[in-house]
């Protein structure tokens, strides 16, 4: 069965050496003090690498069209999901309300009942 | 032109155990749901029993006590929605159906196919196992919200909550395997000359259902691995005390569990779509409508699922965002409603079988779907949250699905699948008699629930607003009309089971219907097709003037 | 069953895309929500709990790194062995692949030996929230790796023998869509503490 070639094959030691520099970058920046500079190095480098990934070893831009816009599609629904949850999970107070009254962030007893105010 | 290798006569154990055929695999399907709906169907008998004439004895039962009630509804719901509707449904009629209407002589994947059914035969397993296990099955609802679920103190069964998480994981790795196979066959396998729009709109609904199940339990799944560590390794995901949050789980159950009433509505929409085509002799209205509507309520259903959880205490704002969309989501619904009965308009009805139960299906459906209003917006569901009236309302739906539409495919396909007709009389004898009794079930639960019944209740003795004589009578009632309902079940099985021998023979297309299983032998052999169709128009070529016939197969060249 | 039991079904290719490589994008689909809704509820959990920095800190970015190199570098043998195939060349695909699987295993190693440190110094996975999401990330990750490696060598043993080419290419795409996935876990569970 012949396999006829879809795809053009660029050079990929090339392209994983670019991926590990840009690990190497990562790391470096993790080292640094500033906060902002250790989330756009750690994840906006991420966001490259995987970039990176998906069109020079998957060949997603060669492929069908449709076929990247519903791993897009997909990934939107996360968003979503996050949207939706975030406000419950994520915030540990409001305006006339806190989560932990107790204040725990070790753990305590397994499964203990939560306290009331 | 076949193309198949022949194959020497398969043993007993590869023709019905170890079959790669779609068409067995379809049967496996079947019969494992019809078993798991008669489990169902008692479990919802004997709870029923216990509301309708409490704390009495319950004929084939015994005494039920509240953490027995607890397991019963628990099991009752998973049962009917992950071992009934979904395997019925999605895998029994995809399977069946979808190579068929397709024009191809399997699955994309025949071995992943099997290997999917095997998959769920396991899940059904480990869930009846459950019933075996110390304390019995899980008994914290379907929804399993911790820490109910979490911990085994609270839910009085802790082997079987992790028993039944591990079966309905196992069911969902089953169904996405199945669901994948579906929708790349659909893709990729059709006939040639079977443009988009020439797919038959029940492939199309199985195909969107696959999709939308697939999209939505990722997080599910994510979930259930979170929850079985809460309840097996002393993990806090979801608790409070120690940084988790019981909202989390709520929110992934319901961001699947949205979806996953579309998953069945969609198959089940199909269904009647294809029954109202044939027996009214005319082509879907607005199929193209009908398609792009049901794509905008796949993606919508991904956006309403916090209406579950109006009263759980999540952020208002959200409970403002998501009481819009689930009214929102009204609308495409409905819009397929009225397409539907615009293809009933004019059209050359004769009412068999199958036919009343689509028509049974659009009349019923539509009382759940307006009952569902009260529910998404989020003042009234205030009050009606956690009520009967909540429990009325998505019956009136899942009743339609998972039972009315399935008889309309099981009669409609029927000859197709077994060669026989099925006795039209007692057809219509176990229609009347479900679908009458249905009403009585569950309107008066819409009267209890506005009148305070909360769910999960094993008695309301203690209730003294609940206890009034006028509120047990009508429980009472509810519970009479359901012996009566399950009673007719048995003309449908004795109808079922005699007719496979006794039935009249039917030829390949007893309803002179357009799509390509109909050109084939009932019931087809393996490969399908002695000659791989083309296929040169639409499926729904009914009625057409200048024509030979009142019908034109799709797979006939003009 | 050899490879002339396949129904026409799945030689047809209405989109196309040949049934194997369609089939994968559609699994891939299908893992994005999985490990998406976990890494959406962990990332929640992680910005509303910030004292769980102090826990956060004890993993070792120094073996994550090295992980990620790893990954990155059994992600290049995977696409070399579909270039491979892609000439018709089995046996080395099959060699590029089984190097692959390689790398996967000196992944789960190196993984290993960091939980047994980890578990040693008295972080299990109900040791607190934080490390209850890493060892269900980490290790819902691993599996996938596993699964991967098998279903790797498998393909490998039938590419050697020039047969199933198709399948290199599909195999691979699995594995780097398994490299993504760990190419946010390890700034998520290594750097951003």
């Amino acid at each position: 069965m012949t396999t006829e070639s879809h795809v053009h094959h660029p050079n990929y030691v090339k392209i994983w050496a670019i991926l590990v520099l840009l690990l190497a970058v990562s790391v470096l920046g993790s080292m640094s003090h500033v906060r902002e500079v250790v989330l756009i190095a750690a994840f906006g480098i991420a966001i490259v690498k995987a970039y990176l990934v998906a069109k020079n070893f998957m060949h997603i831009n060669v492929e069908k069209r449709w076929v990247p816009y519903l791993l897009v599609v997909c990934l939107l629904f996360i968003f979503i999901l996050f949207a939706g949850v975030s406000p419950d999970v994520m915030k540990q107070s409001g305006l006339h309300w806190s989560k932990n009254p107790t204040n725990v962030e070790a753990q305590s007893a397994p499964n203990a009942p939560v306290k009331h105010e | 032109m076949s193309g198949e290798v022949q194959h020497a006569e398969a043993g007993f154990f590869k023709k019905y155990l170890w079959s790669t055929d779609h068409k067995m695999i379809a049967m496996q399907y079947m019969f494992t749901g019809m078993a798991m709906a008669l489990i169902g169907g008692y479990f919802a008998y004997v709870f029923r029993m216990q509301l309708g004439f409490p704390n009495q004895h319950v004929p084939g039962y015994g005494i039920v006590t509240p953490a027995r009630y607890n397991a019963l509804v628990t099991m009752h719901g998973s049962i009917m929605i992950f071992w009934v509707a979904m395997p019925v449904l999605i895998a029994a009629f995809g399977n069946f159906l979808i190579p068929l209407m397709v024009g191809c002589d399997d699955m994309a994947f025949p071995r992943i196919n099997r290997l999917s059914y095997q998959i769920f035969l396991v899940s059904a397993i480990v869930l009846l196992a459950s019933f075996l296990v110390k304390g019995g099955a899980f008994g914290g609802a379907w929804t399993a919200y911790p820490p109910l679920s979490a911990n085994g103190a609270y839910n009085l069964t802790p082997l079987g909550s992790v028993l039944w998480l591990l079966a309905v994981a196992l069911e969902f790795v089953a169904f996405l395997l199945g669901g994948i196979n579906f929708t790349v066959t659909a893709m990729n396998s059709r006939a040639p000359g079977m443009k988009m729009y020439d797919i038959p709109l029940i492939v199309w609904m199985i195909v969107l259902a696959s999709v939308i199940f697939m999209a939505s339990a990722g997080p599910l799944i994510a979930g259930a691995v979170m929850l079985l560590f809460d309840q097996t390794m002393s993990t806090g995901f979801y608790d409070p005390t120690r940084g988790g949050d019981p909202l989390l789980w709520q929110h992934l159950f319901w961001f699947f569990g949205h979806p996953e009433v579309y998953v069945v509505l969609l198959p089940a929409m199909g269904i009647v779509a294809e029954v109202i085509a044939v027996f009214a002799r005319k082509k879907i209205f607005g199929y193209k409508t009908v398609l792009y509507t049901t794509w905008a309520v796949g993606f919508l259903s991904f956006v309403v699922w916090a209406h579950h959880q109006f009263v759980a205490g999540i952020d208002p704002r959200m409970a403002n965002i998501f009481s819009i969309t689930t009214l929102m989501i009204s609308v495409p619904i409905t819009e397929m409603v009225f397409l539907y009965i615009a293809t009933l308009y004019g059209g050359s009805i004769t009412l068999g079988t199958p036919m009343l139960w689509a028509l049974g299906f659009i009349a019923e459906f539509l009382i759940g779907g307006v009952t569902g209003i009260f529910l998404g917006s989020s003042g009234t569901d205030i009050y009606l949250h956690d009520t009967y009236f909540v429990i009325a309302h998505f019956h009136y739906t899942f009743v339609p699905i998972a039972i009315i539409a399935v008889f309309a495919g099981i009669t409609f396909w029927y000859p197709k699948m077994f060669g026989t007709m099925l006795n039209d009389t007692l057809g219509k004898i176990h229609f009347w008699g479900t679908v009458i009794p249905f009403n009585v079930i569950f309107i008066p639960l819409f009267i209890t629930g506005t009148a305070g019944d909360q769910r999960r209740v094993y008695s309301y003795a203690q209730f003294a607003e609940q206890s009034r004589p006028a509120l047990q009578h009508l429980r009472t009632t509810s519970t009479i009309a359901l012996l009566v309902m399950l009673s007719f079940q048995f003309v449908f099985l004795f109808n079922f089971f005699w007719s496979l021998r006794n039935g009249k023979k039917a030829g390949p297309n007893p309803w002179r219907s357009t799509t390509l299983e109909w050109s084939v032998p009932s019931p087809p052999p393996h490969g399908n097709f002695s000659e791989l169709p083309t296929v040169y128009r639409g499926p729904y070529e009914y009625g057409l003037p200048g024509r030979a016939d009142d019908f034109t197969p799709q797979n006939v060249p003009e | 069953m050899s490879a002339s039991a396949k129904p026409i079904a799945n030689t047809r290719s209405v989109t196309g895309i040949p049934t194997a490589r369609l089939i994968t994008w559609w699994v891939i689909a299908s893992e994005i929500v999985i490990f998406g809704g976990l890494l959406a509820a962990y990332i929640m959990h992680r910005i509303g709990h910030p004292e769980w920095a102090e826990a956060a800190s004890h993993t070792n970015t120094w073996a994550g790194a090295f992980n990620t190199l790893v990954l990155l570098t059994s992600s290049l043998c995977a696409v070399s062995a579909h270039k491979a195939a892609d000439a018709m060349d089995g046996p080395r695909a099959a060699k590029l692949l089984r190097l692959t699987a390689l790398g996967g295993l000196l992944f789960l190693t190196i993984k290993g030996f960091e939980w047994t440190k980890d578990i040693h110094e008295g972080f299990v996975i109900s040791s607190g929230g934080f490390w209850s999401f890493y060892y269900v990330l980490a290790g819902l990750h691993g599996l996938h790796v596993l699964a991967g490696m098998i279903i790797m060598l498998i393909v490998a043993s039938d590419a050697a023998k020039n047969q199933e080419l198709q399948r290199v290419e599909c195999i691979g795409l699995y594995w780097h869509f398994v490299d993504i996935v760990w190419i946010f876990l390890f700034p998520l569970l290594y750097i951003a503490r």
